[in-house]
């Protein structure tokens, strides 16, 4: 078990000095610079020299890496050239709001999915199975950005239930009506993204049922004459929920993706929409930063699904 | 031969006939047929294909007879006129360019993208999959690392990054960019059902006669799992229209002068248009959600045939 673990863990480590070193010089490539557009368009051309050479823009690019690499170690990714902040604290403040959404869209997608796979497994091959899979077979095959512009059409400006933008509503007094309004407003999207994201759990879940339903322990249940709701409830559930709850460590690679689609389409300030603002004005710290977080929560998240699916099933650990 | 079996045998040609027809009503149909069968079966199937194949018909030919370039050009006298006025089909958007002419340009660009997309991003994934999942060892080991490694990165956000760096993008430039992040999926299931081929009996007995290992994976083991390989190839082409249209809408896809399905629909980012004008972006949404669920209907009908305790169509 252990080992299995510390193996994953170790071929992280050049996973993320590759990706590392990839982001960097992918950033450095990117033409344009972050100054010109920022300061007075008279200024002086040696005030802008001057201000690459004090950034250290002009270093060979190892050095720069090394510098950065350094940095990181520090807990330090430099300074946004845009919002003139550091750019561990800008990300921090919009990291929030995107794991508020992720998780709230995490949690509604098992609400949904659990039942659903549950209830088509049980009646499979029946009307509601039929119906479980069309609904499956829709929600999948939409691209999801269309979803969420139509979402926020038709909920957000003709029905006027939910707000379009923002985070939170400026006016909102401290406190509590504080996080009621930062409720109000993920609602919309994390409801569209949990019903459009159930696929994957409803369909494992319902082929997972369907192989405990005609399992042995099951058929031994039935012959004591366990009640069929106890069944369900004590014996097949259980045993299927595991394996489905390894599926939270990879639909982070899935959520964040999504969430660039998501905070353009909602306005909403998370990591997504920084990093769309950071690509318009060319902040290298914050996009590097951006990308190096994302990949290493890709990883953290898959490592996480690997270790639940170890404990669960033997037959993939190493000894 | 036939008349060596003719002499050694007291079969009549008459009842031989009737054996061979027999033989014939008898045997497996062909995938072709089975196919058939199925669409036959599943009326909405055959509607959605017909949708599909006609539409892309429709739109290649149609925007031959369309000239971008002044399609594309500015005219205040019309802007934001609502459908059906000045001869404008479905009305034209605040830069008075019609919205007819923009979908069936947007429409060929991006199919055109995802078919390209399609070819480039299946071959190599499932050129992938079989060499890995033949392999086993430290080929397939390496093999799995560099796949560990690109499902690492944050696709949209590399793409992004990759479309900014390069200056004069095109559509060409554009469907290699996505090709290096799209074959994951394909590789993976392609390099699970190979590893499980590669047990077979065939494949050792090949192995053991001598065959080099390229025809083994590509004149055996391929056409083994083809039906697998039809399946995902169009499932990923319906999944491969969403992502060039996701990414001209938030604007790092096709370029602003050459119209895309998406970029029709970011014209939804406009508070007025996404209310008001909603002929600018609504047409291309639905468009698109149709045909995402037509070519994924029609993959689950594939599928279904490939598989024969699913089948739907009588064996006929």
């Amino acid at each position: 078990m252990w080992k299995t673990v510390l193996r994953r863990v170790l071929i992280m480590i050049p996973e993320v000095i590759i990706l590392s070193l990839l982001v960097f010089l992918l950033a450095k490539a990117m033409p344009g610079d972050p100054f010109t557009g920022s300061i007075n368009p008279k200024a002086d051309p040696a005030q802008l020299h001057h201000l690459m050479e004090m950034n250290g823009l002009y270093d060979p690019w190892y050095q720069q890496y090394w510098n950065w690499v350094v940095h990181l170690f520090q807990g330090n990714l430099g300074n946004s050239y845009q919002y003139q902040e550091p750019v561990t604290r800008l990300i921090g403040s919009r990291a929030i709001n995107t794991v508020w959404l992720a998780l709230l869209t995490t949690f509604l997608t098992y609400c949904f999915a659990l039942p659903m796979g549950m209830f088509a497994a049980k009646h499979e091959g029946k009307l509601p199975d039929t119906i479980i899979r069309f609904y499956t077979y829709i929600t999948y095959s939409i691209p999801f950005f269309v979803v969420l512009v139509i979402g926020i059409w038709i909920f957000g400006y003709v029905l006027g239930w939910f707000p379009t933008t923002g985070s939170v509503s400026a006016t909102a007094a401290s406190g509590l009506p504080t996080y009621g309004s930062h409720l109000y407003h993920i609602i919309l999207p994390s409801v569209l993204g949990a019903l459009f994201g159930t696929v994957n759990v409803v369909q494992y879940l319902r082929s997972e049922v369907i192989d405990a339903k005609r399992s042995d322990y099951v058929r031994t249940a039935r012959s004591k004459g366990v009640p069929e709701k106890e069944i369900y409830k004590h014996h097949i559930f259980r045993n299927s929920l595991l394996p489905i709850a390894a599926f939270a460590g990879y639909s982070i690679t899935g959520l964040l993706n999504g969430s660039i689609f998501t905070e353009t389409v909602f306005s909403y300030p998370g990591m997504g929409l920084l990093f769309i603002n950071s690509i318009n004005y060319r902040d290298y710290t914050v996009i590097t930063a951006l990308v190096l977080i994302y990949g290493i929560l890709n990883l953290l998240g898959t490592l996480l699904s690997d270790i639940i699916l170890s404990i669960v099933d033997p037959r993939i650990r190493i000894e | 031969m036939e008349e060596n079996f003719n002499k050694h045998s007291n079969i009549s040609a008459a009842d031989l006939d009737r054996l061979n027809k027999e033989a014939n009503e008898e045997a497996t149909p062909s995938s072709a047929k089975i196919i058939w069968n199925e669409f036959r079966a599943d009326k909405p199937a055959l509607i959605a294909l017909i949708i599909v194949v006609g539409f892309i018909a429709f739109v290649m030919i149609a925007s031959l007879f369309i000239d971008t370039p002044k399609m594309m050009q500015t005219n205040l006298m019309n802007y934001n006129i609502s459908p059906g006025t000045n001869g404008y089909i479905l009305g034209a958007d605040a830069a008075g360019r019609s919205i007819a002419q923009q979908i069936i340009v947007g429409s060929r660009n991006s199919i055109g993208i995802a078919i390209g997309l399609t070819i480039i991003s299946s071959t190599f994934g499932i050129c992938w999959g079989l060499i890995s999942g033949y392999y086993s060892g430290y080929i397939d080991w390496g093999m799995q690392r560099v796949y560990d490694f690109m499902m690492m990165l944050p696709m949209t956000m590399m793409i992004i990054v990759l479309v900014t760096i390069i200056k004069n993008y095109n559509a060409i430039s554009l469907t290699l960019i996505f090709s290096i992040f799209y074959w994951e999926g394909t590789s993976r299931l392609i390099r699970s059902r190979t590893l499980s081929e590669s047990e077979k009996d065939y494949v050792a007995a090949s192995k053991t006669s001598g065959t080099s290992s390229l025809k083994i994976i590509f004149k055996e083991i391929m056409p083994n799992i083809s039906s697998l390989i039809i399946v995902d190839t169009t499932l990923s082409f319906a999944e491969n229209i969403g992502v060039e249209t996701g990414l001209s809408y938030l604007g790092f896809g096709l370029p602003i002068q050459t119209p895309s399905l998406g970029t029709l629909i970011a014209n939804a980012n406009d508070p007025n248009n996404i209310t008001e004008y909603w002929w600018t972006w609504l047409p291309a949404a639905a468009l698109i959600i149709t045909l995402c669920l037509s070519i994924s209907y029609i993959g689950q009908v594939l599928r279904r045939s490939a598989d024969a305790t699913q089948r739907q169509g009588a064996a006929d």
